[in-house]
């Protein structure tokens, strides 16, 4: 990966950003059990940060997607999860199809506003009766001349109290469930559609994630992105964007809570001794920095790819996969050395056992990325015809 | 008009300095370099003044080797138009006054009609270098200013002068103003910014390119050399009390008043 001076620039940029318009109120909005989305992405749009990869022509700049990665990154120094997830969601996980196969009216309506951070956006894949398995989602859009005809309903949608409008992923005909879907732009604001509740979440707090109906909502067909029963194809792509970010992202926040432990534990005396000076303690913290090491080479690797135009399912597969898992065992592990401290609600290593907690689950669980893996390892058994 | 913002790179505010091999400067080799604060305050000012089209170019001036090419570089991505670097084999060992004169050749140069520059540099805390150019050049100077209101042909500036007083310097321009904290606060570098800096050519000037004399300037005509520099004396070891909390704290005063030297 060669990263250059431009990147450099880019990093300091959104590590002051970070410093100056996220962690002080961090606190305050993990209580609130939301933050304010268009103040903070308007600010977002203004530094040029939610279209990196984007096309100029909306606003984009254009560049290469080492430089997502270089912004998720540094975005990994902010005390919490829930805000740089909701600002990954508005930068890389609802608008790459959009910018990619969406019309150029479409992406001058919704695109180019979501990039400035006038508009915020949410992504509706998952419902109540499907997450793994998307392709079993139930939500139809119905043709009805020059519109569509929406009902159903989307579940855990990230921003969804918030947004402006959602990328939304519908069944537009019967048939094969991966060639029956279509991904659509729905204005949030268009009647029957109706934001039931904001969910109580264990972690991610401060990220506001909601329960979605849409009631007989009638969108024109222009909202279409792409082609009519591309959707699913579009969105395994959209995917692979959203796990390299979800991998560049932990980074940080794992040596951080490495380092918050050694301070910590240094400190703290036991049995004559300093808590870190137990050799299973220091052990135990110098392997967990290896594995994050190990895993940002990943991310490197699988993004050098990604940019020279190779097929990364499966590395950015392995890239998710393994930075649920990490995370897990880093913030299990640190919250073990400050004990009963760690067991606080207020501090930060608790946060980090909660909020890091959803990354083997959310975007695709573990065993949906092993199941990846294994596809086009060519070890997974033979499918029985038959969907239930 | 043009305001010349003149800007140093010294090593971030976190970090530990080391005394190099000569005893006489600083191992530079860990180090991690910033844009002096001060001079942020600088740039920021002259941004505004831009941006309120009241400064029609801002261009950076860098007395500096090659690798301050990245600080000049967040100055141009934070919106500078231009930047010229002042490097010559003559320029090495100057002390404050050959770094002005550096400056000042630069500035007339350039055609500069405002210097804005930080209070001082964090690295030597000399705060020399922004009045020491204001005689050179014969123009007006006000240091450490915290306000600045420009009108026509003349300014008027706000300085903290010690005991909660405030003076208010007016004068003509042109001029030299050193910021201080509180002028304003720096923006950051946005992504347009940073791209159009990567295009941007920063021409080196050398004593030559500023009609300087080689002997006035650099170790040749400096009137001050540093001899010798020393690692400020090592804390001594904290001490823990134990005890009963009356008795601890009867010890405390004591030591204070006798050890300490405080009460
Ligand atoms: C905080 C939060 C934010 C979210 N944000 C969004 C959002 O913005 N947009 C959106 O569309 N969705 C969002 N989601 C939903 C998320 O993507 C889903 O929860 C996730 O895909 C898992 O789906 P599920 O919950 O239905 O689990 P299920 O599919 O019911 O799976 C349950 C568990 O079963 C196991 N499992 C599943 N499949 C297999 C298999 N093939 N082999 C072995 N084991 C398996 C896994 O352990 C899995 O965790 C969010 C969720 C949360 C919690």
């Amino acid at each position: 990966m060669e990263w250059t001076d431009e990147h450099r620039m880019l990093r300091e940029t959104v590590t002051k950003f970070v410093e100056n318009e996220i962690n002080p109120f961090v606190d305050e909005w993990e209580e609130a059990g939301i933050f304010p989305a268009h103040e903070l992405f308007k600010k977002a749009g203004e530094l040029g940060l939610l279209g990196l990869t984007k096309p100029e022509e909306y606003g984009g700049s254009g560049l290469d997607y080492s430089y997502s990665v270089a912004a998720a990154e540094e975005l990994g120094r902010c005390t919490v999860g829930g805000i740089p997830m909701a600002m990954g969601v508005q930068s890389d996980m609802a608008t790459p199809a959009l910018a990619r196969f969406g019309s150029d009216e479409l992406r001058a309506e919704f695109l180019a506003p979501t990039i400035a951070g006038d508009k915020v956006v949410c992504l509706g894949v998952s419902e109540a009766v499907a997450g793994s398995d998307v392709a079993r989602i139930q939500t139809k859009a119905v043709s009805d001349g020059d519109d569509y005809i929406i009902n159903g309903s989307k579940l855990w949608i990230t921003n969804g109290m918030q947004a402006d409008w959602m990328c939304a992923l519908v069944n537009t005909s019967e048939g094969h469930p991966h060639m029956n879907k279509s991904l659509v732009v729905i204005p949030m604001d268009t009647p029957g559609v109706v934001r039931a509740r904001k969910l109580n979440k264990l972690g991610m707090r401060s990220s506001d994630t909601a329960e979605i109906y849409f009631d007989e909502v009638r969108i024109p067909k222009r909202f279409l992105i792409g082609d009519e029963g591309g959707g699913f194809f579009m969105q395994m792509l959209q995917f692979q964007e959203e796990r390299l970010w979800a991998g560049a992202n932990v980074l940080r926040g794992l040596e951080r809570a490495i380092e918050l432990t050694i301070e910590q534990t240094r400190g703290r005396k036991a049995f004559g001794k300093s808590i870190l000076d137990n050799q299973v303690v220091h052990y135990r913290l110098a392997e967990l920095s290896t594995e994050i090491e190990a895993l940002r080479a990943l991310v490197y690797r699988a993004t050098e790819e990604y940019i020279r135009g190779e097929n990364v399912t499966m590395l950015a597969s392995m890239v998710k996969l393994k930075s649920g898992r990490l995370a897990r065992e880093v913030a299990d592990s640190c919250l073990q050395y400050w004990g009963g401290m760690g067991f606080m609600w207020e501090t930060e290593i608790a946060r980090m056992y909660r909020d890091t907690r959803l990354i083997s689950i959310g975007g695709g669980a573990d065993e949906v990325m092993l199941s990846i893996i294994c596809k086009l390892m060519g070890t997974l058994p033979e499918k029985k015809k038959k969907r239930s | 008009m043009i305001i010349g913002v003149c800007l140093k790179q010294v090593p971030a505010s976190d970090s530990r300095i080391k005394i190099d091999g000569s005893g006489a400067g600083v191992d530079a080799s860990d180090l991690k370099m910033e844009i002096n604060p001060y001079d942020e305050f600088a740039l920021e000012e002259a941004l505004k003044l831009k941006d309120a089209k009241v400064a029609k170019k801002v261009i950076v001036l860098t007395v500096g080797g090659s690798d301050s090419e990245q600080r000049i570089r967040d100055a141009l991505a934070r919106g500078a138009d231009d930047a010229v670097r002042l490097d010559d084999a003559a320029f090495a060992g100057s002390d404050s006054l050959g770094i002005a004169r550096i400056l000042a050749a630069a500035a007339q140069k350039e055609g500069v009609g405002l210097i804005l520059a930080g209070k001082q540099a964090i690295d030597d805390d000399n705060s020399q270098v922004p009045a020491m150019v204001a005689e050179l050049l014969g123009w007006p100077q006000v240091t450490v200013v915290d306000k600045l209101e420009l009108d026509g042909g003349s300014f008027k500036a706000w300085r903290q002068s010690g005991g909660g007083v405030r003076d208010v310097v007016t004068g003509s321009l042109p001029a030299v103003i050193s910021a201080d904290k509180g002028m304003n606060t720096p923006r950051y570098a946005k992504l347009r910014g940073i791209m159009m800096a990567k295009r941007k050519k920063i021409p080196v000037y050398d004593a030559a390119a500023l009609g300087l004399d080689p002997a006035s300037v650099g170790a040749a005509g400096a009137k001050v050399t540093q001899v010798n520099w020393s690692e400020p004396p090592a804390r001594p070891p904290g001490r823990i009390l134990s005890g009963e909390v009356p008795s601890m704290v009867k010890e405390l005063v004591t030591l204070l008043r006798d050890e300490a030297k405080v009460l």
